[in-house]
Parts: structure tokens; C-alpha cells; sequence
């Protein structure tokens, strides 16, 4: 038997962060995989893409893993049932991205049996149908990302969960992995790639030898494992990339373009059951944790299970509960009620109890000292782009390179004056956005108005000429009897044309 | 149930602009020990009257703004600005001197241009040049330094008070019988005199390789400045281009000619020039941002700290060449920029 | 004071030298104030100033003859920037003039419309497609909003509504 290949990094993220995990409180007891809970909300979008025709209607039965939202136009995934039961609803739904269209389902109390089918091939098609997407957060279609990268000489399976309390990764990877080392070569087979790199964080030992172990069974020398120094956003595509070789990728560009294609090891997992049985992506692993849960853990839990279930599986709420996050501490959404679902991206559900959570803190005045750009991976000047946000220079503001910015929050964690630097930037963003769009169409309609203009102009010349050519015969009798005589002549000429021939 | 709804980060911040300035201060503790330890208590009466009149022009200037003045107030800039003005200001100086300064460094220099965070130039040293250049008398009398061989007479705590509030002097001292030339003030005059460096070394204010006195104080100076590079409260760009700078004009013209040019490390022990570098140049808001930026603006102020000092009509060019340098920032920063994440430069 | 003359003369000619070099380098904005107007008007010609067109506002404020509160679909937020543009006093925005805005869109009733082409002319930046007899229709992506249409419609058959954005799209 071989040994395992390991890809050395002698390097680490230069800017960036060195945070307190808050990891272990949900590392300590394995995948908790019988959550079954009473109803589901399953979103119907819940991937980057469109999505398609609805499949069951009000009142339908459902099987788990019958697809329910066929896949769109590409890029887009389809949708499946997680379990057994009625469908009691198609209705708008407060998900986590807003109000959206949801199927309701409600679940059966005792759960069918399950028939492993196994569909003995893998191709981009099946990934759409199987409903596959990019379980780091980004929820890309994987199928369409496989397409875009067709050729990609390497392929790189994303293990560096570097955001605070998110652990799901790391306890999938020390569960299954050679699930995902199997998962890992089908996606490399999927996309002609030459070899394939495991990155997995140093903070993350046990599922780095879980790796090792699985990656030894396996006996494929084209996969390799390497360990990232643990700096918080490592796991970002991007710097990822950046670490592991050194490269940078050019905005506007894709990992691709470098001979990169990034997917989650999760994906790479779910890919694996896809292949073995034939099972669609209906659950995921989600940590629950924070000071608020009785029991943090990492759960299997069916794609639009309620958070509110969720928790209560893990032993329920404690303490002064304040706030609920989706995701990590640093990039996660704070909900507002825990009556909502999760979707194929919830990787992470943070509870946080009063004393935890950021005081009053009043922003205070900028007064650049540079922090933020020491921290910032997107090697930004945050401190100048703030200025710029306050005062709406939008040409400034792009100069500056405003939308490489990666939404990481480092910057807002070393703020001396309190800034909520990354909230100014995304609405800046979006302020940078309407703004070129409303100046396009400024434009647009100074032309098209002044091109408006120059037609009237012209119609208006032409009527003129042609009046005035009218009067001009009419006025001159002569003229007009010659016209006369001349038309009486061609109709002549007509007439007696045929007759002639 | 209710929850609450932030943007992200959801973190709470590492620092303040508060536990910031304290550093500052922390930092300063020992060199003002060794300040108080040579030239009397002058420094801490300084400090204590600037201290009081600098918060009452604050809290009255942000009164007059609409701010809310409690919190503004409780960041501490205004006593790091104070406590560095009296660093550099005479030890033995009338209360009006100190009071003048700290108007023009909280009202003139800093609310004017719109508060902490805005204005262009360092308050404190544009402080000291105000009154270096309105009051040179007050400004230019030293003490010698409190040291065995010396002999001068010294005044206490109550005399220097009261010299301070009301201009007394105990009976039978006279001004010129206490105070003396800096350094740098003699070797200006000595120079002027036609006198080689050796020469003007002769005299008991000099010690091992700067001022006596001054250089066990620029050396506390230093380790608070180093501990700041610990605490990540400075960076190193600007001391290091700064002394780096000095050293290295210092060291060429010495080279050239030891009998007219003091020794490079005579220019970094003695006056402000360390101060300068850890404390002065390194104020963010006035100083340069970006990394690069801050090895210019280092770099500057201590090429123009060499050359007031060597050929200007000032002994010490710290405080001019900061002020020069702040004059430059926009344009530093503008060419410095960073290249971004995956743009081409 | 023939070198005092000749080293005056150099100084200007080498100062004047680099701010002509200057001028030519760093990138101006445009000074003509017509356009520097025109660039803050919202440009969706709807009129509702009492001038011709966009163009023909910036012209008219840049000579002094028009006040710069007439542009409703500007909003108060054009009146300030044009009082800065300016120097000119800060006015109160002239509600009255009407609520041509972006964030609207003419729709055409096809059940109703007449194919009478009245609209065709009156929209100014030719957003209306049809001929003469044949049922007219509202390019969206094109149609700013200036309710310009609305009146010449005989059988009134046009309506604003509001614009999805990108996002609903």
C-alpha cells in the first residue's frame, strides 16, 4: 500500500484573522441522525439559478426523495421531498432570504421503506435532477459548475470551515470520509481533472487523520491531502486558492481560469450517496450550537426542517436566548424567528444568549489607523472606502475596488471606532449598482430622445418639402396642364402597352 | 420568540478608540518617571493644567457642536494630546504657556477641522510650533538635567508650582541660575561659533551618546514605543523609516565630516526624535494609511528632521517636519494604494 | 533687476510648464456647466420643467432663466445637488409639476388601444412600438417613465405602473 500524498503549504493567509473558534462545544458527540420532525417548509428556490415547474400540488403524496421543483434553465438543480408525506401547502413562506414560494409538507409519523436504487452512471444531467448543489454556502448548481469547468486540470475538495462555531465539515469528514474521498473521484472523473486536493484546516486534527485513513484505503495516488494553517477566511474559494498556490484569482474570473474547480466536501459526500443509492439531496448536516442550545450538536437533518425543531432536538433553548444566526458568527444571517426553515445552504445554526452579544456599541469617528486594511484578505483600503460610502462617491468607490470586497467582516472585529464597516460596504454595493443603472439609463434616454428629436426633425423637413412641392405646381397653371397631359400619356402608354406586345 | 436582528460580523469589536489612547499613556508612564526624575516636576504640573483645560475645551467645543459630550469625551484624545504636548514643552513654564498650547491643539487644530478623525495635522506638535514660534523665550528655557555632577540648584514641587501659577521664584534665584540650553541648543550655538563637535561635547550636558538626561529618557521613550508595536497600537512602517532615515543621513554626513556633524546615534538620543517616531508620527489620523504610504511618511520626517536640525533655524526639526509631512498625506496615500485581490497594478 | 526679470520669467515658465503638463495628465471633469447639470438631472425627458427635454432645462438653468427646483422626477435630492453645483440658495422641490418618475412604467391596455399612433410621437424616447391600425406596445427596458403619453391617448387606455426591479424580475 501506498502512502498518502500530502501537498506541503508553507504558506499562510497574510491578512485575515486569528479568531476564537467556539468549535468544540459541538464536536463532542457524533451526527445525530434521527431528527424526524413533524413539517416541512422546503423552499422552492433555494439554489443560485431559477427554478422550475413545480411539480405536486395541495394535497398530494409524497415519497421521500420524489423530486417535487424540476431543475430550470441551467444553472439550476431540482428540488426533492426529504420524507414521506402530504403535501398541505404551496404558499409564500418566510425563508431565510425573505418571503418566497415553500411547499409544505406533512410528514408521515412512521417513515415508508426506502429502496436503494442505484443509477449505475453519473453525468452532469443527473446532478441537476438529484437536486445537487454547492453545500459550503454558496449553493451553486454543482452540475452546471462541473459544466462550466469542463477540462479543469485540478480539483480541489474545500475541508477549511474556518468560520467561528460552524463544525459540520469537520464532523462529516471524520464520519465519512471515504465517502467523500469516493464522492471526491467521481467529481474528478466528472470533469477530466489530472489530481485532486482534500485542504482541510490545522485546527481540525482529527478529521485531517480521518482523511488520512480514508484516503489510504482508497489507493489513489491522485488524490492528496493538504492541511491550511487555520486563519479565518481561509476557506473562502478565493483564499483558499491563494494559499494553497500562491495565485491569485483575477476579478471578473473564476477558480477555473487558474485550472482550480472548488467543491465543499459535503457536496463531494452527497455526490457519493447519489451514486451508491441513487438518493437525491434531501438532508445535510447542520451544527446547531451556540451558549443558547442545552445540547449543541451537528445534526442530519431533512432540507426545510424548522429551526425551532431543530433546536428543540438538541435539548431546546438556554439562558437569555437574544439572537439566532444561520451560518457562522462572522458571515451568518440573524433571523428574527426561529419559525423558519432551512435550506440546502444552512450549514449552521448559532444561538446566542444576551451576555454575548455586541453591546450598544456607538460608531465613533474613523480615525485610520489602518487596521482594517491589515486584516483585510481582499487586500482593501477599508478605511477609504468608508469614507467614500458616507459621502456616496461612487466613482471613488469603484476605483477603489469596492466589490472585491468579500463581505468577510474582518474588518468590523478590529474597528477601534466601533464601524459597522462590512454593513456600510454591502449597502454601498448595492447603492454602486442602482446607481450605474439609473446613469445607463440617463443616458440611454438622452439619446434615444435627442435621436426622437432629429426624426420629428426629418418627418417634419420631408412634409415640408413635400408641400411645398404641391403648391409649387399648383400655383403654375402651365405646369399643370403639361402634367396633365403628361399623366393622360402614360395612361395611355399602359393601356396600349398590352395590346401591342 | 424574539430575536434580534444584526448585520453581520456578529462579533463584538477587539478594541477601542478608548483602550487605544490608554496604551498610549500606559506607554508613556516610565519616560515620564525618568522625565520627573531629571528635570523635576514640572512635566506632571504640565500635565495636570493642560490636562483640565484641554477637557474644558473639549466638552465645550463639543457643546457649542450639538455632540453628545460624554461620549466623545471619554475617548481620551484630547490627554494624549495634552500629555504630548507637555513632553515636549519646557519643564519649567508659566501656567498660561501650557494653557495657550492646549487651546490651540484642542479648538484650532483639532474641533475646528471637525473633531477626532478629521483634522490634517497633529494637534500637539501643531501646538508647539504656535508657540515656539510666538513665545521663543518661554519655549527655549531648559533645566539641566537633576544629575550628581551638575551643579545647579534645583526647585522642588511647591517651588516649581508656584513658579508655574504665579512666576515666583524662591528668594535668592534668579531665572539664569537655574535653567541652561538642551543639547541641541548648544551644539547649535556651538556650531554657529565655529566650534567642532568635540569641542562642544565637552561641556557636562553631554553624556555617553546623547543629552544626559535625555538619554535614559528617550530610552524609556523607546520601550513604551515598543510595547505599542506589541500591543498593535502602531505599526512599525513609520518608526522604523523614520529612525532608519535619520540614522542613515546622520551616519553619511558624519562620515563626511565627525567634526561639524554629530554622530548618527547622538540624532536619535537626543531631543524628540524618538518621541517623534513612536508617539508623534504615528498619530493615525494625520499620518499616512496605507503600508507603503507610512514608509514614506516616515521616511520624510526624518529626512526633514535632519535638515531643520542641521540647517534650519530651529535646534530640533521634529515638530516642523511632521507638520511638513502631514501637509503631504493625501498625496502619499493616493499613490500607494494597495494592489487589490486579483487586480493587475 | 535684469536677473530679478529673467528669474521671475524662468519660475513662471517652468511652473506654468508643469500645470499645463498637469491639466494634460490628470483626467478633468467636464467644465462646460450645461452638461456638469445635465449629468445631475435624472434625463428621462419627460418635460414636466416647461423645457424641451433634459438638455434643454441644463441649458436654461446654465444662463440664469430657470429655477432649479422644476424637476420632479429628480426629486429634492437634484434640487440640493444643483444648489451645490451651483452656489445657488437651497429651494423646496415644485410638487405641483407632476410625478413623472423611474420608478414607474406606461403599460397600453391592448384590449382598448385604437392603433391611433398619437402616442408613437409624443414619447420622447420612442419607447412606444406600433403603426397606424395595429395595437401599440410599451418597450419596458426603454420606457422612462415621463408620462408624456398619457394625454395624447384618445381613449385613454394607458396606465402607469410601478417598475419590478432588477431583483423581482
Amino acid at each position: 500500500m501506498k502512502e498518502v500524498r500530502q501537498v506541503q503549504v508553507d504558506r499562510r493567509l497574510a491578512r485575515g484573522l486569528r479568531l476564537n473558534a467556539h468549535k468544540t462545544m459541538s464536536t463532542t458527540a457524533p451526527i445525530d441522525t434521527s431528527l424526524r420532525p413533524k413539517r416541512l417548509i422546503v423552499g422552492v428556490k433555494q439554489q443560485l439559478g431559477a427554478p422550475g415547474e413545480i411539480l405536486v400540488a395541495t394535497g398530494d403524496r409524497v415519497r421521500a426523495g420524489q423530486k417535487t421543483v424540476a431543475a430550470g434553465e441551467p444553472p439550476s438543480a431540482a428540488m426533492h421531498a426529504p420524507l414521506d408525506g402530504t403535501v398541505s401547502a404551496i404558499e409564500d413562506r418566510a425563508l431565510p432570504t425573505g418571503l418566497g414560494k415553500a411547499i409544505v409538507i406533512e410528514v408521515d409519523a412512521v417513515p415508508g421503506e426506502t429502496v436503494s436504487s442505484p443509477p449505475g452512471y453519473l453525468d452532469v444531467t443527473l446532478l441537476r435532477e438529484a437536486g445537487i448543489v454547492g453545500l459550503g454556502g454558496a449553493v451553486f448548481p454543482t452540475g452546471d459548475k462541473v459544466t462550466y469547468a469542463d477540462h479543469c486540470p485540478t480539483l480541489l475538495i474545500n475541508g477549511a470551515e474556518c468560520e467561528p462555531y460552524i463544525s459540520c465539515d469537520d464532523m462529516l469528514i471524520r464520519e465519512r470520509a471515504a465517502s467523500i474521498a469516493r464522492g471526491s473521484v467521481c467529481l474528478m472523473e466528472l470533469c477530466d481533472a489530472h489530481e485532486c486536493i482534500i485542504a482541510i484546516e490545522s485546527d481540525k486534527p482529527e478529521a485531517f487523520w480521518a482523511m488520512t485513513g480514508a484516503l489510504h484505503e482508497l489507493d489513489d495516488n491522485r488524490l492528496s491531502l493538504a492541511e491550511v494553517p487555520t486563519v479565518y477566511p481561509a476557506g473562502g474559494e478565493r483564499q483558499l486558492i491563494q494559499v494553497l498556490t500562491g495565485l491569485e484569482v483575477p476579478v471578473g474570473s473564476y477558480p477555473p481560469e487558474l485550472g482550480y474547480l472548488c467543491q465543499n466536501v459535503a457536496t463531494a459526500a452527497a455526490v457519493d450517496d447519489l451514486v451508491r443509492t441513487g438518493v437525491p439531496l434531501t438532508h445535510r448536516v447542520v451544527t446547531v450550537t451556540g451558549e443558547g442550545v442545552a445540547q449543541p450538536r451537528n445534526v442530519w437533518a431533512p432540507i426545510g426542517t424548522p429551526i425551532a425543531d431543530l433546536i428543540a432536538h438538541c435539548g431546546g433553548y438556554t439562558g437569555d436566548v437574544a439572537r439566532l444566526i444561520m451560518g457562522g458568527s462572522m458571515m451568518g444571517l440573524a433571523l428574527p424567528s426561529d419559525t423558519i426553515a432551512i435550506t440546502k445552504a444552512t450549514n449552521c445554526i448559532v444561538v446566542e444568549t444576551a451576555e454575548e452579544i455586541r453591546g450598544d456599541f456607538s460608531e465613533r469617528p474613523c480615525i485610520r489607523c489602518g487596521d482594517c486594511a491589515y486584516v483585510c484578505p481582499a487586500t482593501l483600503l477599508p478605511q477609504e472606502l468608508y469614507r467614500h460610502t458616507v459621502s456616496h462617491n461612487w466613482e471613488q468607490l469603484e476605483a477603489l475596488h469596492l466589490n472585491e470586497c468579500i463581505e468577510c467582516g474582518c474588518c468590523d472585529v478590529v474597528c477601534p471606532s466601533h464601524i459597522l464597516l462590512t454593513e456600510h460596504f454591502r449597502v454601498a454595493k448595492r447603492g454602486a449598482r442602482v446607481h450605474a443603472e439609473e446613469v445607463r439609463r440617463a443616458e440611454r434616454a438622452a439619446d434615444r430622445f435627442s435621436e426622437h428629436e432629429r426624426r420629428l426633425e426629418a418627418q417634419l423637413v420631408a412634409q415640408r418639402a413635400q408641400h411645398e412641392t404641391l403648391k409649387a405646381t399648383a400655383r403654375n397653371p402651365l405646369d399643370r396642364a403639361a402634367a396633365l397631359e403628361a399623366a393622360k400619356q402614360r395612361a395611355a402608354a399602359k393601356r396600349g402597352a398590352p395590346s401591342e406586345s | 420568540m424574539e430575536f434580534r436582528v444584526t448585520p453581520a460580523p456578529h462579533r463584538e469589536p477587539r478594541t477601542s478608540i478608548t483602550k487605544t489612547m490608554r496604551r498610549v499613556l500606559l506607554a508613556l508612564i516610565p519616560a515620564a518617571i525618568a522625565y520627573v526624575a531629571f528635570f523635576g516636576w514640572g512635566l506632571v504640573i504640565n500635565i495636570v493644567i493642560g490636562g483640565c483645560v484641554a477637557l474644558a475645551a473639549e466638552a465645550a467645543c463639543l457643546r457649542l457642536r450639538r455632540y453628545p459630550v460624554g461620549i466623545h469625551l471619554r475617548d481620551g484624545s484630547a490627554l494624549v494630546t495634552t500629555v504630548l504636548l507637555a513632553f515636549a514643552m519646557p519643564p519649567l513654564a508659566p501656567w498660561w504657556l501650557m494653557t495657550i498650547g492646549v487651546l490651540i491643539a484642542i479648538v484650532l487644530a483639532k474641533q475646528v477641522y471637525g473633531g477626532l478623525g478629521l483634522n490634517p495635522f497633529n494637534p500637539a506638535m501643531v501646538a508647539y510650533v504656535a508657540l515656539l514660534v510666538s513665545f521663543p523665550l518661554q519655549m527655549t528655557t531648559w533645566l539641566p538635567p537633576m544629575i550628581g555632577d551638575l551643579d545647579y540648584p534645583h526647585l522642588g514641587f511647591l517651588a516649581t508650582l508656584e513658579y508655574s501659577l504665579f512666576g515666583r521664584l524662591p528668594p535668592g534665584l534668579t531665572l539664569d541660575a537655574i535653567t541652561g540650553a538642551t543639547p541641541l541648543d548648544m551644539l547649535k550655538t556651538g556650531l554657529g561659533g565655529m566650534q567642532t563637535i568635540a569641542e562642544i561635547r565637552v561641556s557636562p550636558l553631554f553624556g555617553d551618546f546623547g543629552g544626559r538626561g535625555w538619554e535614559w529618557i528617550n530610552s524609556f521613550i523607546g520601550l513604551g514605543g515598543l510595547y505599542l508595536l506589541y500591543a498593535g497600537v502602531i505599526r512599525w512602517q513609520i518608526p522604523t523609516a523614520m529612525l532608519g532615515t535619520l540614522f542613515g543621513v546622520a551616519t553619511l554626513m558624519y562620515v563626511i565630516d565627525p567634526s561639524r556633524f554629530p554622530s548618527p546615534v547622538f540624532h536619535l538620543f537626543t531631543g524628540a526624535a524618538i518621541l517623534g517616531a513612536f508617539f508623534i508620527a504615528t498619530d493615525p489620523v494625520s499620518g499616512a494609511t496605507t503600508d507603503r504610504g507610512r514608509l514614506i511618511f516616515g521616511a520624510g520626517v526624518g529626512l526633514l528632521t535632519y535638515v531643520i536640525r542641521t540647517w534650519g533655524g530651529y535646534p530640533d526639526g521634529v515638530s516642523f517636519a511632521v507638520l511638513l509631512m502631514n501637509l503631504c498625506v493625501p498625496l502619499i496615500d493616493r499613490f500607494t494604494h494597495p494592489r487589490v485581490y486579483g487586480t493587475k497594478l | 533687476m535684469l536677473t530679478a526679470a529673467a528669474t521671475l520669467a524662468l519660475i513662471a515658465a517652468v511652473v506654468g510648464g508643469l500645470l499645463w503638463l498637469a491639466d494634460r495628465r490628470v483626467p478633468q471633469r467636464s467644465a462646460d456647466p450645461v452638461h456638469r447639470i445635465e449629468a445631475l438631472l435624472p434625463r428621462i425627458q419627460c418635460g414636466q420643467c416647461g423645457f424641451a427635454g433634459c438638455l434643454a432645462y441644463a441649458k436654461a438653468i446654465a444662463d440664469g432663466g430657470a429655477a432649479i427646483n422644476l424637476c420632479p422626477p429628480g426629486g429634492q435630492e437634484t434640487v440640493d445637488q444643483l444648489a451645490i453645483l451651483l452656489g445657488r440658495e437651497r429651494l423646496a422641490l415644485d410638487e405641483h409639476r407632476g410625478s413623472a418618475s423611474l420608478a414607474q412604467i406606461a403599460l397600453i391596455d391592448e384590449a382598448v388601444c385604437i392603433g391611433c399612433n398619437l402616442c408613437l410621437r409624443a414619447c420622447p424616447v420612442d419607447a412606444i412600438i406600433g403603426a397606424p391600425q395595429f395595437m401599440h406596445t410599451v418597450i419596458a427596458d426603454e420606457c422612462t417613465g415621463c408620462e408624456l403619453c398619457l394625454a395624447p391617448c384618445p381613449v385613454d387606455c394607458i396606465s402607469m405602473r410601478p417598475r419590478l426591479s432588477e431583483a423581482n424580475a
